[in-house]
């Protein structure tokens, strides 16, 4: 065993093999003991919106058609009261090159590292981005390396990510898989080393600002087709970059009133570092396992300053079960002549339930969709859970539990969204941030006016947590 | 049955890269008790037989090393048995939009 290759001493080697492989100075950005100036990181990139549409342009990335979905839009206002059901549209993302919105973070970190003279790029991922970067590199010319999490102790491989392993190969990427563990980390940063490859990071500035034009195009399409902006958006919430990079991008286009929603699989009670729990689940993001997580902390993410800052975004937050989930892609495949997801229809689902609350003349954009295929399909998804020995049943969506149970609605009546309580994820995020100080340090006056922006709280609020917080440690 | 395969074949190899005892310190006590695998596919760079430590090249263009397992590995992930709980949906859903639904 090579003892520099332990994991805790490439853990401690961290630092200087992110700042070789991202090429950002994040140090210089700080500005307080726990403020940072997060526009000037982004601002600094020169990508404005602009700049990234045109990328796009050139690596056939973005310019995806918004569809409204009639039929399921009757289906709510059938089990609606009368005057409710606002029109439901989804942004068909599954139009990207790799087939899902991850193409547009992925086409911005590619076009940096290229510009950089990077040899190759490195993603660790095991969702849609890896296929994204793999993509976006074939067609720049550079080398990539994507690192997976992909199959438990038992050798069980889950069927989504075998799908995600072969599209990855098939454009012509290297892919480690690895076992169960979140020392995917570790493994990445030795690649890194070894390699001297860009780290295509879904949460670097680049992937950020290539999110926006997403939420820039839909307000325009929403406007040409409506008349009016969306009075909501919902996008799928994992790790923050779709909800941050999506509000930005309405707000860039003057939807400044449109209320953003993130939604999120309630994966609650399963360990998401677990051997164990790893193939009991059916999703392996756009859940709970990494949004409550990523929303409370986001630094926690594979670069040092998370540019995905979610909670600054988000006016709701809202969970629905996997056999919901499940339910709206054989209702969007059957009502409307579009097989996708089923993680991308995650927010499907919650805009069935959120439409019956609104009006009539109302609009309501789900703003992604993904492919399917082998694997990724709810048939090939549901007998992996049967393998796995959980229950898959009709019945009552509340009585879905997580890694035992999956219970598919019975009615469309029944499908509904449960609130995560945001005053309780903004206190917490403070909570983590405070703690994060040094023995007997205080917040500045520019770290109150950076967590009040965090968290839209007023700096007053922010005062009354810090000293609730002193008062109470003593 | 010893499979062997020439240099230049598209093959399967796997590693491990942590031992039990070895692992992250906030793992979970079923994955603590697990190693950390690897598994990649290359190209190899050898003549080789199942079983041995061999050498592959990635399609990113470096070398990786580790015991070979498996000759031209097929992907195999699939959809199975439709699953009647979803079957079901698509009659349900067309009788309440046409007005024929016969239970809520």
């Amino acid at each position: 065993m090579n003892s520099p290759d332990t994991y805790a001493a490439i853990m401690e080697q961290k630092a200087t093999i992110m700042r070789a492989s991202i090429g950002i100075d994040y140090e210089r950005y700080a500005t307080g003991r726990l403020a940072f100036d997060y526009e000037r990181l982004l601002a600094d990139t020169s990508y404005d919106i602009g700049t990234v549409h045109a990328i796009q342009r050139r690596t056939a990335v973005g310019d995806t058609p918004l569809l409204e979905l009639c039929n399921i839009t009757q289906l709510a206002r059938a089990v609606s009261a009368p005057g409710k059901g606002a029109r439901i549209f989804v942004k068909d993302e599954a139009a990207n090159p790799s087939g899902s919105f991850k193409d547009r973070r992925a086409s911005v970190s590619v076009y940096e590292a290229k510009k950089r003279s990077y040899p190759g790029v490195v993603a660790a991922t095991s969702g849609n981005y890896g296929a994204a970067v793999a993509s976006q590199a074939a067609k720049a010319g550079l080398r990539c390396i994507v690192v997976q999490e992909a199959f438990d102790s038992q050798g069980v491989a889950q069927p989504e990510i075998a799908e995600k392993t072969r599209a990855c190969e098939a454009y012509g990427a290297e892919v480690m898989r690895l076992s169960v563990g979140p020392e995917l980390f570790y493994v990445f940063l030795r690649v890194l080393r070894e390699t001297s490859y860009f780290n295509a990071s879904l949460y670097t500035p680049y992937a950020i600002l290539g999110i926006e034009t997403l939420g820039f195009e839909l307000a325009g399409q929403s406007k040409a087709q409506t008349m009016r902006f969306p009075d909501m958006v919902i996008a799928t919430h994992a790790g923050g970059g779709n909800v941050t990079g999506t509000a930005r991008g309405l707000i860039k286009a003057g939807a400044t009133a449109t209320q953003m929603v993130a939604a999120s699989v309630d994966l609650s009670g399963l360990h998401m570092a677990s051997d164990h729990d790893f193939n009991r689940k059916s999703f392996t993001t756009g859940h709970t396992g990494f949004s409550l997580p990523f929303t409370t902390w986001p630094d926690r993410a594979d670069v040092p300053r998370n540019a995905a800052r979610a909670l600054r975004y988000m006016d709701r937050f809202v969970t629905v079960t996997q056999g919901e989930v499940f339910y709206i892609t054989q209702v969007l495949a059957e009502l409307e002549g579009l097989e996708r997801g089923p993680a991308g229809n995650t927010s499907l689902a919650a805009a069935f339930a959120l439409a019956q609350q609104m009006n009539r003349e109302q609009v309501i954009v789900v703003q992604e969709t993904e492919y399917t295929g082998a694997g990724k399909h709810p048939i090939a998804q549901l007998n992996l859970a049967r393998q796995m020995g959980i229950t898959v049943r009709r019945g009552n969506p509340h009585d879905n539990r997580p890694g035992d149970t999956i219970v598919i609605p019975q009615h469309p009546k029944q499908l509904g969204v449960i609130d995560v309580d945001l005053e309780q994820v903004r206190r917490s995020y403070l909570r983590h941030a405070l703690g994060s100080l040094a023995e007997g340090q205080q917040p500045s006056a520019t770290d109150v006016a950076f967590l009040a922006a965090e968290t839209r709280l007023t700096e007053d609020d922010v005062q009354e947590v810090i000293h609730d917080g002193y008062h109470k440690s003593r | 049955m010893t499979e062997k395969a020439a240099k230049h074949t598209w093959v399967e190899i796997h590693r491990i890269i942590l031992q039990p005892g070895q692992r992250a310190p906030q793992v979970p006590d079923d994955t603590q008790q697990v190693p950390l695998e690897m598994k990649a596919k290359g190209f190899l760079v050898h003549d080789a037989t199942i079983g041995e430590q061999v050498e592959i090249l990635t399609p990113a263009g470096r070398t990786l090393k580790g015991m070979l397992t498996v000759i031209n590995p097929a992907y195999i992930h699939t959809f199975g048995a439709p699953i009647a709980e979803l079957s079901a949906i698509g009659n349900e859903v067309r009788a309440i939009l046409n007005g024929r639904e016969t239970q809520p």
